[in-house]
């Protein structure tokens, strides 16, 4: 069973909700991101999502173009990034790793080099925001062929049609993005949520995650009742952006918000009326 | 993808692309988020049904003949090409468009399309500002709210066109990001979009973006071809030995290769910004010096590093100013169908003193590229042979841009 399987199956047995922190890899320094990684871990955090930092990030809120900004003026490179999950991997063998990006840096290294080099160094799912199931072809196979998943978005947008071909090509979790706009976003109801969540249950067994737009314990809560993982990221990186003049406070703080989050995530999973 | 107005239907070679999903060989497609999968695909079906539809496109070329002031002439050159001594340069007037350039065409094909499909809110990415103020153009004729992003570098160099979408009602949002131009302004466009998609139009100036994109700007854009190719016959009595156009994104020069694509002995000069010159690494010429990869929502050649982030570009036109090209101009390349061949920033400021001096004709730092080339490759042919360069835009807007370099004072 692959590492993100176990970790929902272990989840669903103890009847609670992942929780998926996302921090872009590099930022603000390359050496402050596996600590941070495993800090997260110890706040509670089930899986980690790791950005790999790009030029021009177009589906990304400023907080999180801040950070890609940041971690390349740190110097970071998908070889950077692969190496932070070799090196967290020595720490931890059983939290699930997924690489979030956009396509070209993946494409520029070619795709089955770069599955491979991330298979081998520990990741487990890979999350291209710009690749649709229809231009996917080759870059599904080589993630495939080295067992990694590939996470697919679902938005307020998809259509049956597409929920169901999605479903049909996903592995891992699908990630339900929350709202119509970018990271960071405040417009989230979660109502909708709700609704399409169940929707996107009727065509597939696996796990859903909802992202994009929650930013406090009580979002987060709320949006646990309905799915079945919720990602973070907005509201880390806007953190780690406040404490660019003291990094090394970056993963005890971070921990603390994550922490946070997951007490009242599981706060409300015990709460009979809750869902 | 249909055509609008296109010749005769008989079989195409090139010009059957792109294929039902937005290829030109392994170019283009639809790189994009999930959530705008679902818009892009009611665009697509809106411009399959419209571009089709007697009324609309009527109704647009109504507008390209009123309003824009087409067709626009094609001009002979003949002081220029006395002084080139060689080939006889035709120019394409663009610049005689309603707002100064080419890029009008399309946005009055889009807005039409906006309009159709109940959109009341149009968006747009600007570089040099001509797309900008095309756009806001249209808007206000229309009645639709307007915002138009453009980088913070290039609203500084290019004034004017930002006080004429101001004063067009256009809400131009400066973007800080990035490297603060053109592509940065694209991004941000593209973030407006996916955040407003229920009553928001995108109106993309060129022909690159996701598909549909890059086939729609190009078919919008293609009564430029069009119409050259029936003047030259009038004039010359025969199809013209080479076109030349300058190509950042490339929408000029695909409106005008397009209708010729099938004319194998018509070559096809498609000239990109050399900037400070190739060998700086400064310049704007991925199709000459970038590789394939995927930004934008297309692929195509691309100005990047070797960890597949894009680079700064550089070039005196802020127009060519993009480290991304259209995805049908990569094919051509690789086809061979089309040259690309770079002109640096002196040549083109040369040949917009030129032009000024032996024509009477202010040309747009841009369109200087295309005429620089033409004045490097007039001299090699011989007299009766026959170049037609896209004029794709009026120089005023460049003055301030050419008075600075030059060390004067307005």
């Amino acid at each position: 069973m692959s590492r993100i399987a176990a970790t929902f199956a272990r989840l669903r047995a103890a009847n609670h909700q992942g929780l998926i922190p996302f921090i872009t890899a590099g930022d603000p320094s390359i050496e402050v991101t596996v600590p941070l990684m495993h800090a997260l871990v110890e706040a509670g955090a089930n899986m980690v999502e790791l950005g790999v930092p790009f030029s021009d990030p177009m589906a990304d809120g400023p907080v999180i173009q801040r950070a890609s900004e940041r971690a390349l003026h740190a110097g970071t490179n998908l070889g950077h990034v692969l190496e932070m999950v070799r090196e967290f991997r020595q720490r931890n063998a059983d939290t699930p790793v997924i690489l979030m990006g956009y396509l070209n840096p993946f494409e520029i290294a070619g795709y089955d080099a770069f599955a491979k080099a991330a298979a081998d160094a520990g990741v487990d799912g890979v999350l291209t925001v710009d690749l649709p199931p229809e231009e996917a072809g080759e870059f599904l196979a080589a993630v495939r062929s080295n067992h990694l998943d590939l996470i697919f978005l679902l938005a307020p947008t998809s259509d049956e049609a597409r929920i169901r071909r999605i479903c049909d090509t996903a592995s891992g979790f699908v990630y339900y993005v929350s709202l119509k706009g970018v990271t960071g976003a405040s417009n989230l109801d979660v109502v909708s949520v709700a609704e399409k969540v169940k929707e996107i249950k009727r065509f597939t067994q696996l796990p859903v995650g909802v992202g994009f737009g929650i930013s406090d314990g009580k979002t987060a809560a709320e949006i646990a009742t309905v799915s079945d993982a919720v990602v973070v990221g907005s509201v880390l990186v806007k953190a780690i952006e406040s404490m660019l003049d003291r990094p090394q406070e970056i993963p005890k703080t971070l921990a603390a918000v994550v922490a946070d989050m997951r007490q009242a995530m599981d706060a409300s999973a015990e709460t009979p009326a809750a869902g | 993808m249909a055509r609008l107005l296109n010749e005769p239907p008989e079989e195409r070679l090139l010009g059957q692309l792109p294929d039902a999903r937005g290829h030109f060989g392994p170019y283009g497609g639809c790189f994009v988020a999930e959530t705008l999968m679902g818009p892009i695909r009611e665009l697509k079906e809106a411009y399959a049904l419209y571009a089709r539809d007697p009324e609309f496109l009527a109704e647009f070329h109504q507008d390209l003949k009123h309003y824009v002031g087409r067709p626009s002439p094609l001009y002979l050159a003949e002081r220029w090409t006395k002084k080139l001594g060689g080939a006889r340069i035709y120019l394409k007037r663009e610049d005689l468009n309603h707002t100064g350039a080419h890029k009008v065409n399309n946005t009055v094909g889009q807005a039409l399309l906006a309009k159709r499909m109940g959109k009341t809110r149009i968006i747009a990415e600007t570089g040099a500002g001509q797309h900008g103020v095309a756009t806001a153009t249209v808007a206000a004729r229309l009645g639709l709210e307007c915002v138009v992003y453009m980088g913070e570098e290039d609203i500084h160099r290019q004034a004017p066109n930002v006080f004429r979408m101001k004063l067009l009602g256009a809400k131009v949002v400066s973007v800080t990001s990035g490297s603060k131009t053109l592509k940065d302004a694209l991004n941000e466009a593209m973030r407006d979009w996916v955040t407003n998609i229920d009553n928001t139009y995108y109106i993309i100036g060129t022909v690159a973006g996701p598909h549909p994109y890059p086939a729609m700007v190009r078919d919008f854009n293609s009564v430029i071809g069009r119409e050259a190719r029936e003047q030259i016959l009038e004039q010359a009595g025969r199809l013209p030995d080479a076109l030349i156009a300058c190509v950042g994104g490339g929408s000029n020069a695909m409106g005008l290769f397009y209708p010729f694509i099938d004319d194998s002995e018509v070559a096809l000069y498609g000239v990109e910004a050399g900037g400070d010159g190739i060998e700086t690494g400064r310049h704007a010429a991925p199709l000459t010096a970038g590789k394939p990869g995927v930004l934008h929502g297309n692929r195509t050649y691309l100005m990047e590093d070797v960890d597949g982030q894009i680079i700064p570009t550089h070039s005196i036109s802020a127009g060519l100013d993009y480290p991304g090209v259209g995805p049908e101009h990569a094919w051509l390349k690789d086809t061979g169908r089309a040259q690309y061949v770079t002109i640096d920033d002196r040549e083109a400021l040369a040949a917009f003193h030129d032009l000024t001096r032996t024509e009477g004709i202010i040309p747009a730092l841009e369109s200087a590229h295309a005429l620089a080339q033409a004045g490097k490759l007039a001299p090699t042919m011989r007299g009766d042979d026959i170049i037609v360069v896209s004029l794709s835009g009026r120089g005023d807007k460049d003055i301030q841009t050419v008075a600075a370099i030059e060390g004067m004072d307005l």
